[in-house]
């Protein structure tokens, strides 16, 4: 039985991955999960300088899910070189780095920096909906996110990942434009902005008004959109957005995703991404699948 | 400080006052393991609740492995009320134990609590060892686990009604009883711990607050439940300290209130 999964040239173990901002840089959650089990982790979002973030509350729960609006908190570009990527480094799993930036000349300077890094790929955060420069701004008209891609890909020594935002009318419209860019890869969805209010106190819930939704309740979206997109492009896929267990994994390898991420229902499970790993092999086996490639985007029409 | 993700058994569960529940939990490994002022993440069975609630150990058996939660029932339909349901001989998952706890110290100390965060003063008064008071700050008559705070140390009680002890705040039960120390260990809202924080710092006095804010992962990983610090912080880089890790108990002077 064969898990690995080709992404743009780095091979996975498997297909199982952290989605970016739930799992830190993996020191955390190494106390619940073996990290050499998992196909890669994606490290929160790094900046060129460190950032403080939103002020608090920054989560509210929501029924199936999660508002968050934590707005990119991060120790920097250096700080993380010489602390998570050789903590990453103990272990066989593919590093992959979540760069975020207010500007062009922001992201290109960590994308720069990270060229000599021993990390695997990159996933550029084109989709943060909770800053108010760069994230989202770069991720919601083509012709930015072409641009983006482009600038990204001339610097970078690593194959490319861009996150897409659902907060579009049309996110394969966006999706081809990043291809055009030259994107190795796309991963998507980032969240949906939501809104959440006290009615006792007659006040937003989050400091920051709006935050990103996130958790099971948006996992069909995630998936059609996954689905859309591998039929728009041919870069390869990877899907996250509400997968809480290999059911949810499996559902969105047969939308045509190469690989998944696992991110809220690591809050729910701090073990969740091994056993998803695990949930995985178990499908493969009772439905006698040799190799996981067979499942990618085989969903039929019925 | 080594954490554990357990099933643990429900061994009696009580309804102290209005709304406060007392939840004992029989665990593996947590309570042994587990030190004053640390909380443990209690997950919801309903999976409409994606997220752990985290509440702090109001008692701690480390022989017999036993915690013993006094907790709110935050509104209907909320996730502390499906736990307020648990009886025993149910299941629930938590993890724990979580944060880093009150570091004991054999000063002269003023152990305060309001509200809800009345119940984590309870097991630090059981575990000090130098001489000490107690402050309790409630709404009004529904003064839940005062009688055991009693059968510690000197017990002092504030109430905003004026229904049992001094009329007021916790602050003005300590003027009014002139009490003095050389610490303060405190556990409430922010309001009050403000204020203490001010009486400490114009008496020049430590002061250990234990602080909450909404939180998602429990852990650390997620930055949510972050607090303002006065210096940079070393492991996020900036003037911002995680609760659920470096907290929630904080020397006063390091954090921005």
């Amino acid at each position: 039985m064969n898990t690995s999964v080709n992404l743009c040239g780095v091979t996975l173990k498997n297909p199982v991955m952290t989605a970016s901002g739930t799992f830190g840089s993996g020191a955390e959650f190494s106390e619940f999960v073996d990290l050499n089990k998992l196909g890669a982790v994606v490290t929160k979002g790094v900046a060129n300088v460190p950032w403080t973030g939103n002020p608090t509350p920054r989560v509210a729960e929501v029924y199936g899910g999660m508002l968050n609006a934590v707005g990119l908190q991060n120790p920097g570009i250096e700080l993380f070189c010489k602390r998570d990527i050789p903590f990453l480094k103990q272990y066989d799993t593919k590093i992959i780095v979540n760069v975020c930036g207010h500007t062009t000349e922001e992201y290109l300077e960590v994308v720069e920096r990270l060229a000599e890094e021993a990390i695997d790929m990159m996933e550029i955060n084109i989709s943060c909906p909770n800053v108010k420069e760069g994230g989202i701004a770069f991720g919601q008209d083509p012709k930015a996110v072409e641009a983006i891609t482009k600038a990204v890909k001339e610097k970078a020594k690593q194959p490319i990942i861009m996150k897409l935002s659902p907060n579009v009318t049309d996110i394969t419209e966006m999706a081809r434009a990043a291809e055009a860019g030259g994107a190795d890869a796309l991963s998507l969805i980032n969240t949906i902005t939501g809104m959440k209010i006290d009615i006792h106190r007659r006040s937003f819930v989050l400091a920051n008004k709006t935050g990103g939704m996130s958790g099971p309740a948006i996992h069909p979206v995630a998936v059609r959109m996954v689905y859309q997109t591998a039929q728009a492009v041919k870069v390869p896929i990877i899907g996250m957005g509400g997968i809480m267990n290999a059911a949810d994994a499996i559902e969105m390898i047969l939308a045509g995703a190469t690989a998944v991420s696992i991110g809220t229902a690591n809050f729910t499970d701090p073990k969740v991404s091994e056993k998803v790993v695990a949930g995985i092999e178990e499908y493969m086996r009772k439905y006698g699948v040799e190799d996981i490639k067979e499942l990618v985007g085989a969903v039929q029409e019925r | 400080m080594e954490k554990f993700e357990e099933l643990a058994k429900v061994m009696d569960q009580k309804e102290l006052s209005p709304g406060i529940f007392d939840l004992t939990l029989k665990t593996e490994q947590i309570a042994a393991h587990a030190v004053a002022g640390q909380f443990v993440a209690v997950y919801c069975n309903d999976k409409s609740k994606i997220l752990p609630r985290p509440i702090s150990l109001c008692g701690i058996d480390r022989e017999d492995n036993i915690l013993r939660l006094v907790y709110r029932v935050t509104g209907e339909g909320s996730g502390t009320e499906e736990f307020s349901k648990l009886t025993k001989g149910d299941t629930i998952k938590i993890l724990g134990p979580l944060g880093n706890g009150f570091t004991v110290s054999s000063k002269k100390a003023l152990l305060v609590g309001g509200g809800i965060g009345v119940p984590p003063m309870l097991q630090l008064a059981k575990e000090m060892k130098g001489e000490f008071s107690i402050v309790m700050g409630y709404r009004d008559a529904g003064t839940f686990l005062l009688d055991e705070f009693k059968e510690v140390a000197k017990t002092y009680v504030a109430t905003e009604n004026g229904s049992v002890g001094t009329q007021g705040n916790v602050l003005d039960a300590i003027k009014a009883n002139e009490l003095d120390a050389e610490v303060i260990y405190a556990c409430g809202p922010m309001p009050m711990l403000r204020a203490l924080a001010a009486y400490a710092k114009e008496k020049g006095i430590d002061c250990y607050i234990s602080m909450e804010e909404r939180m998602a992962c429990g852990i650390g990983a997620c930055l949510a439940c972050v607090c303002k610090s006065k210096e940079k912080d070393e492991h996020t880089n900036v003037h911002n300290k995680r609760i659920c890790k470096e907290g929630p108990v904080f020397d006063a002077r390091e954090v921005e209130l």
